[in-house]
């Protein structure tokens, strides 16, 4: 073979070599952002874990770990185009847990995602004791599991149960010490907003998962805000004793010298009035969770985003 | 123009797994091959033959040094289309017909639709094929399956034509087939190439040969120049069945028919030998020159007693 | 130039028919209709999922089976019958050589599945009696396990071009295995950082996406198939597979065929 030649069809193929490899990467990208979700039928083709445990041939630990993987994708991936109702949720985590019991991180998320309500999570809070009392069956000395499972009883305002689940977990190997300081507090004040602190607090401390941590910050943002929403209206209702009618702007106030300046919510922006006083904030959408200062006839149009710009 | 020039053509492979160990296939070859000539490529099996044809036909690249055929390089599709090539024990496409073998051999060399049938049922016939041009390859003896591939090397009328070992396997009728269809190749004007290990038939066919010997060229000439060039030998028989000390000292083997005894010396000790005989008083029944054949150049270039598996013959 | 290639593929197919690799049509032939008659007697509602489902499944797997056999002895098999020396000596590129293989085991399979879906519509009618106007999705389906194929044979062409058969065997399964878990590996690769990130980007962008081409369940439920998932799959199979078989020319034409 002539030199020339050979270097010919070398130059040419690997031209081409890279040219075609590098079309495919751009097409396999093409195709990700058009169909984000072109696999997910594929994702429950076999929705059976009994079945799929005998299809894995052995390998359950690998088919777990795929299939959480796809877990967090899933769900990431509803979650960053404004939420929804997560339907696949619980038959993923099932599969995923079924097939490796000790999957610890997918107990957790299904605790939280599970139990929030839509747009946030799934809204199933049976499911998510299901699921988390299957997990403490399978590894009983994990105390981060009762302590999944006492959120749930929280949030469900069972306080008896959710104190007898601190209990359970304080009294495990390497038990975190608040656990027995937890089971205190909420067998006397369950219901108390200093609990709910505690709570959202030891979660946002405790975990691993970005996404939980965002979640458990905007509990604790919101509880804030119901705290000073409280506060702020008490304010108004004594302006008002004292004026004889409500303030139209916190502005009013400022120069009464009530309060020293326009107060400002968690994210920094300013609370607003409305009429008959009531507090508000600004961009309700931005607060998940709120119980107070919503504004008049608010409806979450899309998933208030759990860790906004600001 | 010369049908085939090799210049200092070599071949190095490196074995092993780190590809440290080389081995030399081919020393630097030169050799010319002209137009019309029958020439012999001969050499014991491992010497380089099939490297140096592999080399030729472009499926296997040298380390160094170049050839051309018909003034042509080596990747040159022209020059590939004058050419026909027969590797060594080929088995072809099992469930193709010797027919339709040829047609896609035809297609593939370019051969003129219209007239691929007609040079198809030629070549059949040229081979004696015909009867058997329906029957799948695989029910071929290995006899029919050399003269199919002698078939696909001369369908498209070649200038030159490149055959390994052509006579493997053949039965000596066989044999003198292909012996008859090499000398026709010469009639019509072409160059034939083959190498074989089998020397009479070189030595029968060949204009020129050149013997090769562990990927080194030994000898390059007309066959009657390099047997010439051997010290000739004499046969003697003689009566008796014992064999006189002189000759059992001239290492020389004797061999016993019925009541004669037999052995073949070189041509200077044929005196000395008859002076044993006579001195022992044994009866000398004949003394006859024996023809230098290739095999005695073979030998005597080689160095020593052929190896069983080297050499031989008469086939 | 054209016709050596065409002439090659001609030969590849016919040297593929006559091996009986048509043969495998039969045992289709024979597991679609027992399923048909198991599922027709047992009416248990979604005979159309399970004849579908399955036979689609069948359809892709036999396929695969067969594009790995044969593919992968694809030139190992013309070196040791010695043809490839006969092939090569004459006025045909290595090149050529390898896009006429190609095109003749892809040939056969596009045959081999023609037959099939002949066999899964049968089945399906003898089921269902009727057919529903979302069954086209089911020719989409077919389109996209022949595409299957062809990464497939390119893929089996490339490693018998250097590699023994078995060898080439294992490596195409490997990836095929693999390439159906792309979109897992796409997702792991998200998720992980440092060298694990860029070994799996590197690993779930060279690896053949089999898990799009696969919407078997989609149309055994009946959903459409989008157009424009057709045409990306069908740029992708085509560049894919231009790639690897430029692999195989590039390793191919330096080869000393000893």
């Amino acid at each position: 073979m002539t030199v020339a030649r050979s270097r010919q069809i070398t130059a040419v193929a690997s031209v081409i070599l890279l040219c075609s490899m590098a079309s495919a990467a751009f097409l396999l990208r093409s195709m990700d952002e058009t169909f984000p979700s072109a696999t997910l039928q594929q994702m429950l083709y076999i929705s059976s874990p009994k079945l799929l445990k005998r299809l894995s041939l052995g390998y359950d630990g690998l088919v777990a770990d795929i299939y959480w993987t796809r877990t967090v994708q899933y769900f990431g991936g509803i979650h960053s185009r404004g939420g929804g109702t997560y339907k696949l949720l619980w038959p993923l985590l099932n599969i995923a847990t079924q097939l490796d019991p000790h999957l610890i991180p997918a107990y957790e998320f299904g605790e939280t995602f599970l139990l929030a309500k839509p747009p946030q999570g799934a809204g199933d809070p049976y499911r998510a004791i299901e699921l988390v009392q299957y997990g403490t069956q399978n590894n009983p000395n994990n105390w981060h599991l009762y302590y999944d499972l006492a959120f749930i009883y929280y949030d469900q305002k069972d306080y008896l149960h959710a104190s007898e689940a601190f209990l359970r977990a304080s009294q495990l190997p390497n038990a975190h010490p608040f656990l027995k300081i937890m089971a205190a507090q909420m067998a006397q004040h369950g219901g108390d907003l200093r609990t709910a602190r505690m709570m959202w607090s030891a979660m946002y401390e405790t975990t691993h998962d970005k996404l939980i941590q965002a979640n458990a910050a905007a509990h604790l943002r919101a509880i804030q805000v119901n705290e000073e929403v409280t506060a702020l209206e008490h304010l108004v209702q004594a302006y008002r004793d004292r004026t004889g009618h409500f303030p139209e702007t916190f502005s009013e106030m400022v120069s009464s010298g009530m309060i020293r300046g326009i107060p400002l919510d968690p994210l920094h922006h300013s609370y607003r009035l409305e009429s008959g006083g009531r507090v508000v904030v600004s961009n309700p959408d931005d607060l998940p969770f709120l119980d107070k200062g919503l504004p008049r006839g608010y409806v979450p149009s899309a998933a208030p985003k759990l860790s906004p710009e600001s | 123009m010369r049908a085939i020039e090799i210049l200092g053509l070599e071949k190095i492979y490196n074995a092993g797994f780190w590809r440290r160990r080389s081995k030399r296939a081919l020393r630097p070859l030169t050799l010319a091959v002209e137009e019309g000539e029958i020439f012999g490529f001969l050499g014991p099996n491992g010497a380089g033959k099939t490297t140096t044809l592999k080399i030729l036909m472009g499926l296997v690249f040298p380390t160094s040094g170049s050839a051309r055929i018909l003034g042509m390089e080596l990747d040159d599709p022209r020059m590939k289309g004058q050419i026909g090539f027969l590797p060594e024990q080929p088995y072809f496409y099992d469930h193709l017909t010797a027919r339709e073998l040829l047609r896609y051999y035809g297609q593939l060399s370019g051969v003129d639709a219209t007239q691929l049938s007609h040079k198809v049922d030629a070549v059949l016939e040229q081979v004696r094929l015909s009867e058997s041009a329906n029957v799948q390859l695989r029910k071929f003896s290995k006899g029919m399956l050399q003269r199919a591939g002698i078939a696909q090397a001369i369908l498209h009328d070649p200038k030159v034509v490149f055959l390994d070992e052509p006579m493997s396997g053949l039965d000596p009728m066989g044999r003198r087939e292909v012996r008859n269809l090499i000398e026709d190749l010469k009639a019509k004007g072409k160059t034939v190439f083959f190498s074989t290990h089998i020397l009479s038939d070189a030595e029968a066919l060949c204009d020129r040969v050149a013997i090769i010997n562990q990927g080194e060229l030994r000898g390059v000439g007309a066959v009657a120049e390099l047997t010439a060039s051997v010290h000739g030998k004499v046969e003697i028989v003689w009566h008796g069945m014992s064999t006189p000390a002189g000759i059992r000292s001239m290492g020389a083997e004797c061999h016993a028919a019925g009541d004669t005894m037999r052995v073949i010396l070189p041509e200077e000790n044929q005196d000395a030998a008859l002076e044993a005989l006579r001195r022992e008083h044994l009866r000398v029944i004949s003394v006859v020159p024996v023809r230098t054949s290739l095999e005695d150049y073979f030998v005597a270039q080689l160095g020593g007693p052929a190896k069983s598996e080297a050499v031989s013959a008469r086939g | 130039m054209n016709s050596r290639i065409l002439h090659i593929a001609t030969n590849t197919f016919r040297e593929a028919v006559r091996d009986r690799v048509l043969y495998n049509l039969i045992g289709f032939a024979l597991l679609m209709s027992a399923a048909a008659v198991l599922v027709g007697q047992i009416s248990i509602q979604i005979e159309r999922l399970v004849v579908i489902n399955l036979g689609l499944t069948a359809v892709s797997l036999f396929g695969i089976v067969i594009a790995i056999f044969i593919g992968i002895g694809l030139v190992s098999k013309e070196i040791d019958k010695r043809t490839l020396y006969t092939v090569l000596s004459r006025p045909v590129r290595r090149w050529e050589f390898i896009a006429g293989k190609f095109f003749g085991l892809s040939g056969t399979l596009v045959v081999n599945t023609f037959f099939m879906a002949i066999g899964v519509f049968a089945a399906l009618a003898y089921v269902s009696h009727h057919f529903e106007s979302s069954d086209v999705g089911i020719l989409v389906a077919l389109y996209f396990i022949v595409l299957q194929f062809v990464i497939i044979t390119a893929l089996a062409l490339f490693f018998s071009s250097f590699s023994t058969p078995i060898f080439s065997a294992i490596f195409a399964f490997w990836l095929f295995v693999i390439g159906s878990f792309a979109q897992d590996l796409r997702n792991f690769a998200h998720m992980t950082h440092g060298l694990a990130h860029w070994l799996a980007t590197g690993a779930a962008y060279l690896v053949p996406n089999f898990s799009a081409l696969n919407v078997i369940s989609q149309v055994a439920h009946g959903e459409p198939v989008p157009h424009r998932l057709i045409l990306l799959n069908t740029a992708y199979v085509l560049v894919y597979s231009l790639a690897v078989l430029s692999g195989a020319v590039l390793i191919f034409e330096r080869r000393n065929l000893k």
